[in-house]
């Protein structure tokens, strides 16, 4: 009889009840992480569920040069934008949306991804609003493995995700780390013919129960603040509890699910292009074969995040600088140096889709039931400016995206495409933002 | 005194085990017992004011103090926040996200797979199971008594020993392992909330509220020590001595006249100073070979060890840090400073740390001008007399810069190649021009530009481009010439101490200070004066102070925390 589980507590009574020693094969109550995002049917039988993922990338792009001339499906991929091309068909470019601030001051580099990602600035770099992306894994990634994933490729911690005010998502910087955190020992794979609940796994679970009802005693008492605070830790703890629970179930099968190879320990993201590059492309295989295996559906990752500090070798200026310190070449209309930062990030983006692609599900492919949002800080970096932010999104969701269309836009805010890519995934809004970011307009261009 | 001193090298072996004897364990239940009466919320007498989530520092701290420096807790932590200056401020604010706790759970496990280990288990555990193979109720209970006062800072209520010691039995049960049942219980206490987050609790008096005593020990070790309370002071708490003026300057003695004070000072300067910084900071190889991720780790420490020798071993005025020209170095910072520095000690071993004195017509005087400083505000190739002003006002003055506005032509004269601008000061001069610009570079500027006989490296260099370095300006009305002088101007700047005193009063709350305590602020700052700005004087007047125990009533937080 399938039994879908009503709430935690029965789930761990039942745990509660099996750690006399015998019990450990005791059959568990149905997790919704075998149901689609609809609930209507098995994932290993029916669609595959939808995936969403941030790309970040550092420092807008020198406009003028990215926005295509045609509006519409079969829009022309600039030539600065050439790297894309492969994947054209696949990506929706959205121009002349701005971030409003409102009369509060501009955070450099951070106003721009609090408005993009959060629906309002806060009024200076650091903080922020809960980021969109949190609202999306409430819905798409509640019952995977992980709720999602944050990695960086310049060496920082950097993330745009937050949950909260008070909680950011922090991101892997060693490919290493990552792949132990995902295919090490803990890992199930979906595929394997045999499956027997790990021991430890169910004595962890149960003691996190326990954990977990310290929760009446801990937050008594506390003032408003301070228990939003602790409350953001029991649900971090119930994620935890969640992800032990979710690993002590026989998966269903993922055919196109695999075990990626370790890679090189030595390979660590930083400031250099190259080390940049090298962990972007095994950030990309480890994402996309978590994605595939069911070990999360949402990702958050950054290639140079915002306020970019990358670099070339023996260069003495680092990517910001040259926003702001390099003349436009009076003859090509931009920035020399900076153009080919921003390729550089334009191209890993591209690396990164090619591997989503390279995933094969029938007759589709990962990137085909997922929408990767790729934003950046600034418009025009050079003046810190937050109109004309460029923004992608890539990936048809499932269907429930058209592709290949470029929407131009007239000074909207772009919280557009966070309430739209809200909408998709099913987030229950139907308006999103704050102020003048406010919005209750979607990009219907794009939606299928 | 605590006999486990912090000394370098060797293991710290915890002793406290043998002190307790079985008979305590009924005691601290009592205790326990006595504290959840006072404590508990439910009781609408008493409020609790805030959670502080604990840093990974202390977290590490706190495992070896309690189970000796051979167990390490790596791992993936979560980045603090950062608010008024300081790391340890925006502790109040932050939480864990899933995550963060992800990697807590990991690192808890592998603490915990260390404390169980055969070959330590004798040392650390306070009893021997009577079957390995089995539960054992006494012992578990032993262990949790005795290791959970100290994790959780308080003695265990009766109910939350029995949540330990019964996860320990189902573990053990069913793994058929005494030791795996207790790294269970030892891991779950790692990240329960109530060992992730310290809180203070606020109970009744006659006239208002005040801290239960063993918030007032987590509130005195974490400010001074960077880590929990060690038995002494919990005994004190226990006790009700830090309730009494008298009981509470003697544990503040105690604490300031510990070794275990650096590691506390260590802290609170490694935040101060943004060392957090270093941990992505990086210089281009190929321009500057000398400047390598050793000299980074050298940098820093370097200006750690200026710190403690001269705030506590000499027990120094704090502003003389800006004109010292002691210091200590290596051979690999030798390279970069451009100095010998001898490699070996007088009994012929070799020294790695060796005290220096910079001649006094040399450059170098004072903590401005030392490797961390300079390299950690620069850019990767280039030095910034824009990031260093801006770094000397904000961390050591306290004045807020504010960020570059939006729509700003940054590229007027900005072409280093431009033979007409060589130098930065004739960079930055003519960018100034722009009206939008000019007022915040005027107050960073003329700072940064006294530093420019330092390169992004700290090396040093009479010239840029050819062109010779004009070093001299103002600060606030007090002129310099060079780097030396300027840091004399800072030296005798009227903000440089109430800056510090503010810092230091902040780190210890844990949040930010309120506007209403700009009355206390100008006390403390005083009487840092009076005490000739001393270090461990200001520390002693905060932790003995009534200001730095006074409750805040819930709902009076946010506006507080707003400025009022």
């Amino acid at each position: 009889m399938v039994v879908i589980l009503k709430n935690d507590v029965s789930r761990r009574r039942v745990l509660r009840g099996t750690l006399g020693g015998a019990a450990v094969t005791v059959g568990l109550p149905f997790l919704n992480c075998f149901l689609n995002t609809n609930g209507d049917a098995l994932a290993a039988g029916g669609a595959l569920p939808v995936c969403f993922g941030n790309y970040s990338r550092g420092l807008g792009f020198p406009p003028g040069f990215w926005e295509p001339k045609v509006a519409g499906a079969n829009y022309d991929m600039t030539p600065h934008m050439d790297a894309l091309s492969p994947h054209k068909k696949k990506i929706n470019i959205l121009s002349g949306m701005k971030a409003f601030l409102d009369g509060k001051p501009l955070g450099p580099h951070g106003s721009g991804p609090q408005v993009i990602h959060g629906g309002a600035p806060v009024g200076g770099l650091v903080g922020g609003l809960a980021t969109f992306d949190n609202a999306i894994a409430d819905v798409i990634s509640r019952n995977t493995r992980f709720r999602s994933l944050e990695a960086s490729c310049d060496g920082s911690k950097f993330s745009i995700s937050r949950r909260s005010a008070s909680v950011v998502n922090p991101s892997e910087t060693s490919p290493a780390e990552l792949y132990t955190r995902i295919f090490g020992p803990e890992f199930v794979d979906p595929n394997a013919a045999d499956f027997v609940p790990d021991r430890a796994t169910l004595i962890r679970s149960s003691a996190l129960s326990a954990v977990s009802d310290q929760r009446k005693s801990f937050v008594a008492g506390l003032g408003a603040e301070d228990r939003a605070r602790a409350d953001e830790y029991f649900t971090s703890l119930r994620e935890l509890e969640n992800q032990l629970q979710i690993s002590l179930q026989k998966p269903a099968p993922l055919e196109a699910c695999s075990v990626p190879k370790a890679g090189d320990p030595a390979v660590k993201g930083s400031l250099l292009i190259p080390d940049a590059q090298a962990t972007n492309a095994i950030f990309a295989k480890l994402i996309a074969h978590a994605l595939a295996c069911g070990q999360t559906s949402v990702f958050n990752l950054s290639f140079d995040g915002s306020l970019s500090n990358l670099r070339k070798a023996g260069d003495s200026m680092t990517y910001h600088q040259y926003t702001h310190e390099e003349a436009v070449d009076p003859v090509l209309g931009y920035q020399k140096t900076v153009m080919s930062f921003a390729q550089v990030s334009i191209k890993a983006f591209s690396d990164f889709l090619t591997v989503m692609d390279s995933i094969k599900e029938g007759d589709k492919t990962l990137l085909d039931r997922s929408a990767v949002f790729c934003s950046t800080d600034h418009g025009y970096a050079r003046m810190h400016g937050l109109e004309n932010i460029q923004l992608m999104i890539a990936g048809s969701a499932g269907g429930r995206l058209k592709t290949g269309v470029h929407v131009k836009a007239n000074g909207d805010s772009v919280t557009r495409a966070g309430l739209t890519l809200q909408q998709v995934m099913g987030v229950p809004i139907s308006t999103w933002g704050a102020g003048t970011n406010q919005t209750s307009k979607t990009i219907s261009e794009i939606v299928a | 005194m605590e006999k486990m001193l912090r000394v370098s090298g060797g293991e710290r072996r915890p002793n406290r085990f043998r002190r307790i004897a079985l008979a305590s364990v009924a005691a601290v239940a009592v205790a326990a017992t006595a504290f959840v009466n006072l404590g508990n919320a439910e009781d609408a007498a008493n409020i609790e004011t805030a959670i502080y989530r604990i840093t990974p520092e202390q977290y590490q701290n706190i495992i070896t103090d309690v189970f000796g420096n051979t167990v390490k807790s790596g791992g993936r932590f979560e980045p603090g926040a950062r608010i008024e200056g300081l790391i340890a401020a925006g502790a109040s604010v932050v939480s864990v996200s899933g995550s963060g706790l992800q990697g807590a759970d990991a690192t808890a496990r592998d603490v915990a797979a260390q404390v169980v280990s055969p070959q330590r288990r004798e040392l650390l555990f306070p009893c021997a199971p009577a079957n390995t193979k089995a539960p054992d109720d006494a012992c578990s209970n032993q262990f949790f008594a005795t290791v959970g006062k100290l994790l959780i800072r308080r003695p265990l209520a009766a109910e939350e020993l029995k949540a330990y010691v019964d996860m320990a039995n189902k573990s053990a049960t069913s793994s058929k392992d005494f030791y795996a049942g207790i790294a269970t219980g030892l891991a779950s206490m790692l990240i329960s909330p109530e060992f992730l987050f310290w809180r203070e609790i606020a109970i009744p008096t006659k006239t208002g509220y005040q801290f239960d005593a063993y918030s007032k020990a987590a509130k005195l070790s974490f400010f001074l020590w960077n880590s929990g309370p060690d038995e002494q002071l919990l005994l004190a708490a226990k006790k009700g001595e830090l309730n009494t003026p008298k009981g509470l300057q003697k544990q503040v003695d105690r604490l300031l006249s510990s070794p275990r004070l650096e590691a506390g000072v260590r802290a609170f300067f490694e935040d101060y100073l943004h060392y957090d910084g270093f941990q992505t900071l990086s210089k281009d190889a190929m321009i500057y070979p000398n400047f390598t991720s050793n000299a980074a780790e050298d940098a820093k420490e370097q200006t750690l060890r200026t710190v403690v020798d001269h705030l506590l071993v000499r027990n120094g005025d704090y502003r003389d840090l800006f004109t010292t020209r002691h210091t200590f170095l290596t051979p690999t910072l030798g390279t970069v400073y451009g100095v010998p520095v001898l490699h070996q000690g007088p009994n012929g071993a070799p020294e790695e740390w060796v005290p220096f004195e910079f001649a006094p017509n040399d450059a170098h005087a004072g903590i401005l001008t030392q490797a961390s400083f300079l390299s950690l505000n620069s850019h990767p190739g280039r030095s910034s007399p824009t990031i260093r002003g801006k770094a000397v006002r904000e961390v050591f003055l306290c004045q807020k810069v504010p960020d570059p506005p939006g729509n700003v032509e940054f590229t007027i004269v900005q072409d280093t190649s431009n033979p007409t601008y060589r130098t930065a000061r004739a960079r930055l001069s003519a960018h100034a021009t722009e009206p939008m610009c000019s007022g915040c570079h005027k107050i960073t500027d003329p700072i940064g530009l006294a530093l420019e006989n330092f390169d992004t490296d700290s090396s040093f260099r009479e010239t840029e481009k050819g062109a010779p370095l004009d070093t001299k300006g103002t600060i606030d009305g007090i002129a310099f010439s060079d780097a030396p002088s300027l840091g004399k101007a800072l030296h005798d700047h009227p903000a440089l101490a109430k800056c510090f005193a503010t810092r230091v009063y902040q780190y210890g709350l844990g949040r930010q200070v309120p506007r209403s305590e700009s009355e206390w602020i100008a006390t403390l700052t005083a009487d840092f004066a009076k005490n000739g700005y001393r270090m461990r004087d200001l520390l002693r007047t905060i932790s003995i102070s009534d200001k730095f125990y006074e409750v805040r009533v819930p709902g009076q937080k946010a506006s507080l925390e707003k400025g009022e």
